[in-house]
């Protein structure tokens, strides 16, 4: 059925399938941009954006009323009027390295979704296949080395700007980013220590992971957060300081550095750095989902296989590939939708920490914690896997 | 006044790690999150007014449809912010059913750019004629429209019930042959 596209050339059809990931992650973070205007609203006892709309939606009955209330279409006029905004360019910046800023802030958040797999099927002889854009090897050293890219966006967007509040701001943000990726490597090495048991192939890859996770048995189909608690729970807190997001916002801090390294940028310049910040949280939740969240299985003992053999009793093309394919997807993607709510739930629980808050937890709390627990797990499976 | 030494325990471990907290803040989040919204959605919604509250000041008619305001001009004297502008007037021959009543006001004005919504103009009115009523928006987009006529107050205030009856109870002494 699919055939004539696997006749098209090997660029081509990777650039459409980057293009379409691409379709699908910034329509995404658009409407997480939404989502969290809505969350902060409910939290808040408020209904949230809910007026404008688009005649002949507003038309069809029920459905019309509905996305108006949800402010479906304040993202589109958010959106429009950030396209048709000027573009302004101060007099005082480094003209170069002030529009260079954002798109090194774009480039890297889009490029490490090319390392994760979101979806998988089995293929005619049951072996299963992880989706994505690059089946990579080294997949988690791949997501580390060009994540941490987006500290450079930082970097030179203070730099540039050539005042001090974004400068100050993008001297914090270098600081937590570096001292977070610490932790945040440390805590995932159990893991893989424990994927890459002695006479296997060795592999960083994400798929493997999630295969780990979805086998029979009470410790088989155990998701690694279950197994490995104190690593999820440092994986989450760093990635929250990753990723700049509440409570560890000090990089952002409206209250005292007016609006960090992205002071001096507006338009559509500024709406990078946004979207930039969204894909990272998409990425990141991705990556904290296959690693400790049993990544595209639908529930813990519950792999991917055994649900569809379970679906395949009453639907008749349950063991399609394309529609295990698609299953797959949106189990992930619905986890990953999750996690990005509870980073909005935890953004209007917690106040921010202080900035000394922030190194003290980073320097003197995580990093021998997570030292320790990979101690901790490096005997153990040191002892079970001999 | 004596001094209280309170004992300050210190904290226990999980209290240190700060997680109890966060979670209890999670769980109270999430309850307002579900919670029914507290919010009125304002042109569609409008809040209930409370008795006595001090809105527009309006001009308003006794039971029988005529104007109260004998044009004595206190409000306009009382008027901190000298917002009203009153010019008396006679009350014309031809009416026969105001022929009672004393005076009436020519013209009427009040500057709303001016208004504090003070109600000293209410309190100090003997005839119980303007009353600060429950309209509480007032916008235009001049000067001029900002000023309130004569015609647009009465407009506003409409008719309030009147306890005394001022001009019947005038009418029917004369008729009796009293002056008052």
């Amino acid at each position: 059925m699919f055939d004539f596209y696997f006749e098209i050339p090997l660029v081509i059809r990777l650039i459409l399938q980057g293009l379409a990931v691409i379709m699908v992650i910034f329509p995404i973070a658009g409407a997480c941009s939404m989502a969290e205007r809505k969350v902060a609203a409910w939290i808040q006892d408020r209904p949230g954006p809910n007026r404008a709309t688009v005649p002949w939606v507003a038309w069809i009955p029920f459905l019309g009323k509905f996305l108006q209330r949800l402010g479906v279409f304040h993202v589109m006029a958010d959106g429009g009027k950030m396209m048709f905004k000027e573009d302004s360019l101060p007099g005082h910046v480094n003209k170069f390295y002030f529009v260079l800023a954002p798109i090194v802030a774009m480039i890297p958040a889009l490029t490490t979704v090319v390392a994760v797999p979101f979806g998988a099927y089995f293929d005619a002889a049951g072996k299963l296949i992880p989706l994505g854009l690059a089946p990579l090897d080294i997949g988690m050293l791949a997501v580390f080395a060009v994540s941490s890219l987006g500290v450079y966006s930082a970097i030179l967007a203070g730099w540039a700007s050539n005042s001090k509040y974004p400068f100050l701001g993008s001297v914090r943000a270098s600081a937590q980013l570096i001292s977070y990726e610490l932790s945040m490597t440390l805590a995932v090495l159990p893991v893989f220590l424990w994927v890459n048991a002695p006479g296997t192939e060795g592999t960083m890859g994400f798929a493997r992971v999630v295969e780990f996770q979805s086998q029979p048995g009470f410790l088989g189909g155990m998701w690694f957060g279950f197994l490995m608690p104190i690593s999820a729970f440092i994986f989450l807190v760093a990635l929250f300081a990753e990723t700049n997001r509440q409570p560890f916002d000090t990089v952002e801090s409206e209250s005292d550095l007016v609006g960090s390294f992205h002071t001096e940028y507006g338009a559509f310049k500024w709406g990078l750095f946004f979207v930039a910040e969204y894909s990272h949280m998409i990425v990141g939740s991705g990556v904290f989902m296959l690693l400790f969240g049993g990544g595209w299985n639908p529930l813990p003992w519950v792999s991917l296989a055994t649900a569809v053999e379970f679906l395949g009793t009453f639907l008749p093309f349950a063991h399609a590939p394309l529609f295990v394919g698609i299953l797959s997807i949106a189990i992930f993607m619905g986890k990953v939708l999750a996690m990005i709510f509870f980073f909005m739930w935890v953004r209007w629980t917690l106040p921010r920490f202080r900035y000394d808050q922030v190194m003290k937890i980073g320097w003197q709390k995580l990093l021998p914690l997570s030292i320790a627990n990979l101690l901790f797990y490096a005997i153990a499976i040191a002892l079970i896997q001999k | 006044m004596a001094v209280i030494t309170v004992e300050r325990k210190p904290l226990t471990f999980l209290e240190r790690t700060y997680l109890p907290q966060i979670a209890g803040g999670l769980k109270t989040t999430f309850k307002h999150l579900i919670a029914p919204k507290k919010t009125l959605e304002y042109p569609e919604q409008r809040p209930a007014i409370p008795v006595g509250y001090r809105g527009v000041p309006t001009l308003v008619k006794d039971p029988n449809g005529r104007e109260k305001c004998v044009s004595c001009q206190l409000c306009e004297f009382v008027c901190p912010p000298k917002a009203i502008r009153i010019t008396p007037g006679e009350i014309p021959a031809d009416q026969a059913d105001r022929a009672h009543v004393e005076k009436g006001p020519q013209a009427f004005d009040i500057d709303m750019l001016r208004c504090i919504y003070c109600g000293l103009c209410q309190e100090v009115c003997p005839e119980e004629a303007i009353f600060l009523q429950n309209q509480f928006s007032m916008s235009g987009y001049t000067r001029a429209e900002m000023v309130n006529h004569k015609d647009r107050l009465y407009e506003l205030g409409g008719t309030l019930p009147d306890a005394h009856h001022k001009w019947d109870k005038k009418k029917a002494a004369e008729e009796h042959g009293n002056t008052h």
